[in-house]
């Protein structure tokens, strides 16, 4: 059979989702550092933005993880157990001030199993059990807290081996090594989103899970995996906070439960998943640090800093669900 | 009744087959004992009303519904159907009313979700390999839409196509042509692009047998080889288009019984000067415009119209749930404050929802809280709820609505739905204020005794001088139950048709305006 000519005009299209709404956090991104560098010249210093590349780093990696959880429409509040859990034992299995253990990358490379295999408890339990992702991330979090606690044992491991150390300390082109993972992680994010089966059906999840469903897809493996990935960007964070810090400390991942949330919001992965993604995400993740940087700089006091912070993340949030709002619509 | 004269013999020509399907839900049996047959490279239609069990039948030839008895047969083989994937090994696909796309994803990946084979090679996307495997499926049907365009940048119409597309690809899986079943596919549609989608739906058949399913007979007759007519969870009759028109399909459709449950007319006289109480001159929203319509006191007024008539939505934007445009409306003379449900109960404009369960009802709350849910000042003082005077109000509507539940502190969920139904036409009643209610759907799901029971409630409420408007279920319960039926079609009203008692019309004389 012939295909018949279809005789409407072939639209041409915005490709793959760019839409005036994913314009609107790299834009102000850039106001925010244009209005900083006017208002600061310490801001606009080459210095200055290594600093802010830098300190953006470990958030960079963890909002990865998180990016993923958001998109399939769940949500991930373990980051902040996973990451101590991690960062002990990362400093108690590499060359440290307490035992005699030196395993150097395979150290390394445990903590980053661990954190994983916790991502995957959540997993599991949202799946197998039913039981929504903020019970579940939350209770693996208290469960990642004591790990840490057990292995801390009232003696804090300093970090002793050399090139864990360099990590924090070591430049390449003039960008510290974190930052350069950081890079990295980004990246390979990106290519998990854009181009493997996982990242999609993350996406596709937090879409419409039932056609995916009905298209014969078993989404459950799917989210397992998603919340295993997520759990090993947050080893990797806690890995890298811990040569900030040059010792492990259960504390070392506290602030980043909220703040990859938020920088994955603010850059336009929205909570009702499916939207967005690693490089919204990303934006976001920069626009925070410049902020939190250019308002030291430009002497805010750090007393008010936390309350400014809060209110643009809701500012923020509520510009981006605004073209979603609906009379009667129910929000919990 | 009796068209069914051709019993078929089982010819090679025919793919799928259907015998004795039956399908029963508590209370209702929407299935009945359903006989069908597809043949090759045929558009076969189903027309029937409302619960003739048209949905159920489709649901259950893909998989979605098991039936309770009866058999389907592909091509000579029983087959049993567990899911949508089984179906479509089978040959058997569904273009989804509500449209099943993910829709942040692009229109190729759609197509080919969860049968991508080449276009993944271990876990990874090759994107050129799915852009052209869509390709191929959208050059089968002949449409240019851009494989790589997100979904949700795709108008209605563009996403149907993809959807047609996708169901293709059931193709893939077996080696004969498939079945595809297009569900209302026209409901949504500008008419020009209903013309696209009759030259796809020709097109279909040159190497797929189709199954229409549509509201709008001229369309069936127009498109289909045959038409099967379900009424009430039975085939009664097989027409061919080329011997039949509309009204014909119609009045099998409707059966020459009328239900006499609601025919018992005004079980009140009313004024012989009607005093109008809702009046609405050129109310215009999203679905519906330039709507004018009087209700007076003690009148029961039935909006009838086709799915996607706007009359559901004219129904919520009059209690405020949905945003007007324009136009002004009016209560026993005063302005109506449409901005939202708050105002409309405040007003005395009580609204009972067709998805009860959803939107009607709050079911883990007791009998008495969901009473007294629009109207929380009733049985207070002040701020504070006086439990005895609350409970007495709640009690007396219990027993003056005969509403059957242990207690006042049951909860709604374990009450029957006619019960629950009756709770809820309560909770404008508490208050006391009443004087326009809404009704949409009111009798849905529920058995005929339960039926009559809120017939002769609207009687009664109806005679105490309140204002109804009613979204019937059936014609026969439009025309049984109203003084007067409205007609929308388009989102416009196109006739009124009085229904005094003595003299109703046939729902034949409704469905004329309808179509």
């Amino acid at each position: 059979m012939a295909p018949l000519v279809d005789t409407r005009p072939a639209r041409s299209r915005l490709r793959r989702g760019v839409s005036v709404r994913d314009a609107g956090p790299p834009i102000a991104l850039l106001v925010i550092v244009v209005v900083l560098s006017l208002l600061s010249p310490q801001f606009r210093t080459t210095g200055n933005a290594l600093n802010i590349l830098d300190a953006a780093a470990v958030l960079a990696v963890v909002t990865c993880g998180t990016t993923f959880v958001l998109l399939l429409g769940s949500i991930d509040l373990s980051a902040a157990g996973v990451m101590g859990a991690s960062s002990l034992v990362v400093a108690v299995l590499v060359e440290n001030s307490r035992n005699n253990l030196d395993l150097g990358i395979l150290g390394i490379l445990i903590a980053v199993v661990l954190a994983a295999a916790l991502g995957c408890v959540s997993g599991l339990l949202v799946v197998l059990l039913k039981v929504p992702s903020f019970m579940t991330t939350l209770g693996v979090s208290a469960i990642g807290l004591g790990i840490a606690t057990l292995v801390f044992d009232g003696v804090q491991p300093g970090v002793v081996d050399p090139s864990l150390r360099s990590w924090a300390t070591g430049r390449l082109l003039g960008l510290t090594y974190l930052t350069w993972i950081a890079v990295v992680c980004v990246l390979i994010a990106w290519f998990v989103q854009r181009y493997t089966r996982l990242g999609r059906y993350a996406m596709a999840i937090g879409g419409a899970e039932e056609v995916l469903a009905l298209s014969g897809v078993r989404v459950g493996p799917y989210k397992v995996a998603v919340f295993t990935m997520a759990g090993a960007f947050y080893g990797l964070g806690a890995v890298m906070v811990t040569s900030q810090l040059g010792s492990g400390l259960v504390q070392s991942g506290a602030s980043y439960t909220f703040a990859s949330i938020t920088a994955a919001v603010v850059g336009g992965t929205l909570l009702v998943g499916g939207r967005g993604g690693v490089l919204h995400s990303t934006v976001g993740v920069l626009l925070l640090t410049v902020l939190t940087n250019g308002l030291v700089l430009i002497g805010v006091s750090p007393y008010v800093q936390g309350g400014v912070q809060g209110l643009i993340v809701v500012v923020a949030v509520a510009v981006a669900a605004a073209p979603l709002r609906h009379r009667n619509q129910v929000v919990k | 009744m009796s068209a069914e004269g051709v019993v078929a013999q089982r010819s090679p020509s025919v793919v799928l087959e259907v015998r004795g399907l039956v399908k029963a839900y508590p209370g209702v049996t929407a299935l009945d004992g359903v006989d069908l047959e597809v043949r090759q490279n045929e558009v076969l239609g189903l027309a029937g009303e409302n619960g003739a069990g048209k949905s159920t039948l489709l649901k259950t030839l893909v998989g979605l519904v098991r039936p309770d008895a009866g058999e389907i047969y592909v091509r000579g083989q029983r087959v049993r159907l567990r899911n949508v994937v089984d179906a479509a090994n089978h040959g058997i696909g569904m273009v989804f009313q509500e449209q099943s796309l993910v829709p942040n994803l692009t229109a190729a990946e759609n197509i080919v979700l969860g049968c991508e084979g080449p276009a993944i090679r271990r876990g990874v996307y090759r994107w050129a390999t799915m852009r052209a495997l869509a390709q191929e499926q959208l050059d089968k049907i002949g449409s240019t839409i851009d494989p790589l365009a997100r979904t949700d940048s795709l108008t209605f119409a563009e996403r149907q196509m993809v959807e047609i597309a996708k169901v293709l690809r059931i193709e893939q899986r077996t080696h004969n042509s498939p079945v595809i079943i297009l569900d209302e596919p026209t409901s949504v549609l500008e008419p020009s692009e209903i013309e696209t989608l009759f030259e796809q739906v020709r097109r279909l058949r040159e190497f797929a047998s189709v199954i229409f399913v549509s509201h709008r007979l001229d369309e069936v007759l127009d498109v289909c080889d045959r038409v099967y007519v379900l009424r009430g969870g039975q085939s009664v009759g097989e027409v061919r288009p080329a011997d039949a028109v509309a009204g014909d399909l119609h009045r099998m459709m409707i059966g020459s019984e009328s239900h006499e449950d609601h025919y018992h007319g005004s079980a009140v006289t009313r004024d012989e000067t009607p005093r109008e109480r809702l009046t609405v001159r050129g109310l215009a929203g999203a679905a519906f415009r330039d709507v004018d319509l009087d209700v007076h006191a003690g009148e029961i007024v039935a909006v009838v119209g086709v799915h996607g008539s706007g009359r559901e939505e004219l129904c919520k934007a009059l209690f405020g749930a949905v945003a007007t445009t324009a136009g002004e409306v009016t209560l026993d003379g005063e302005r109506l404050d449409l901005t939202g449900p708050r105002a409309a109960c405040a007003a005395g404009v009580g609204y009972v929802p067709a998805e009860r369960k959803v939107e009607g009802m709050v079911g883990p709350m007791s009998v008495a809280d969901n009473m007294t849910l629009a109207k929380q000042r009733v049985g207070c003082a002040g701020p504070v709820i006086v439990p005895k005077r609350q409970n007495d109000i709640v009690d007396k509507w219990i027993s003056r609505l005969s509403i059957r539940t242990p207690g006042r502190r049951t909860a709604i969920q374990r009450l029957s739905g006619g019960n629950q139904q009756k709770v809820i036409l309560a909770r404008w009643l508490v208050g006391g204020d009443v004087r326009l209610l809404l009704l949409d759907h009111p009798t849905r799901g529920l058995d005929v005794g339960a039926r009559s029971e809120v017939y002769r409630l609207m009687r009664e409420l109806a005679g105490t001088g309140v204002a109804t408007l009613l979204l019937a279920d059936s014609l026969e319960e439009a025309i049984g139950m109203a003084d007067r039926v409205v007609v929308m079609s388009d989102g416009r009203i196109v006739a009124e048709v009085p229904c005094p008692p003595d003299r109703k019309p046939s729902p034949l004389d409704l469905v004329k305006e309808m179509v």
